[in-house]
């Protein structure tokens, strides 16, 4: 867990999580287009995030494809957030996002 | 080959055959799952996903393509509104492999129909049922209520 919470601790990988959740299955190529930093610097962001097993990589031929793999975070999710709160913590979610017309 | 859609991976303190057994034995599935998945395995053969309620509801058919346990799972994957129409079916691969004392699982599934309620309802479904399955082998606590 403390590897899930160290690669969320970080602006560029955040956005790598939200690029794949736009398009999933992308190459690193690919990712690179959205950051404005080196090939090198996004892998290594990308080497971060897939051992917290936020992202999973499969190969096709010579390509490494990453997915979002939101697992890790569905079990921080069930750890502190109990069942009954999950109505109630979506409806100050909405309530937030109208106020705020988001 | 078109993209797969969807890679799902979880890492369990278990072993192969443990895992393998929580995937095609309906008295396992249905503590983790809430649902029971219902085969022969042999490849060729159908397999159902049914509520584990009163009425057993069918929400889920396909047939086995591929079944090499304790390392690999290939199934079709359909509404059973779908069944007779093979093309809107989806393909769900299980992978099962050790990694460093524990095991990677890792649920591949693609040839999903952009837009549909299918697509919708397993982005949902499976971070749900694999940190459950990992749960249950784990601590022999699943997840209480999934649905």
């Amino acid at each position: 867990m403390d590897k899930v919470f160290k690669a969320l601790a970080n602006p560029t990988r955040r956005k790598l999580l939200d690029s794949l959740r736009a398009r999933n299955g992308e190459t690193l190529g690919a990712l690179c287009t959205d950051l404005d930093m080196t090939r090198q610097a996004v892998t290594q962001h990308l080497r971060c995030l897939e051992e917290a097993s936020l992202v999973a990589t499969i190969w096709r031929g010579r390509e490494k494809l990453h997915y979002l793999n939101p697992v890790p975070l569905h079990e921080i999710y069930n750890r502190w957030i109990e069942k009954y709160e999950r109505q109630q913590l979506q409806a100050l979610s909405d309530l937030k996002k109208i106020a705020e017309g988001d | 080959m078109d993209k797969p859609k969807f890679v799902y991976v979880v890492y369990v303190a278990t072993t192969q055959e443990k895992l393998w057994n929580a995937l095609i034995d309906a008295r396992v599935t249905t503590q983790y799952w809430q649902h029971e998945n219902v085969s022969d395995w042999k490849p060729g053969s159908k397999w159902e996903h049914r509520e584990s309620n009163k009425e057993r509801t069918l929400k889920l058919v396909g047939k086995v393509i591929e079944s090499s346990p304790p390392r690999r799972l290939v199934v079709t994957w359909a509404d059973p509104s779908d069944e007779k129409r093979e093309e809107k079916h989806s393909r769900v691969t299980f992978e099962l492999e050790p990694v460093r004392g524990v095991i990677r699982l890792t649920v591949t599934h693609d040839l999903l129909e952009p837009g549909s309620d299918m697509l919708e309802g397993i982005t949902a479904g499976w971070p749900k049922v694999l940190s459950s399955l990992k749960s249950m082998l784990e601590t022999g606590r699943p997840l209480p209520t999934l649905w």
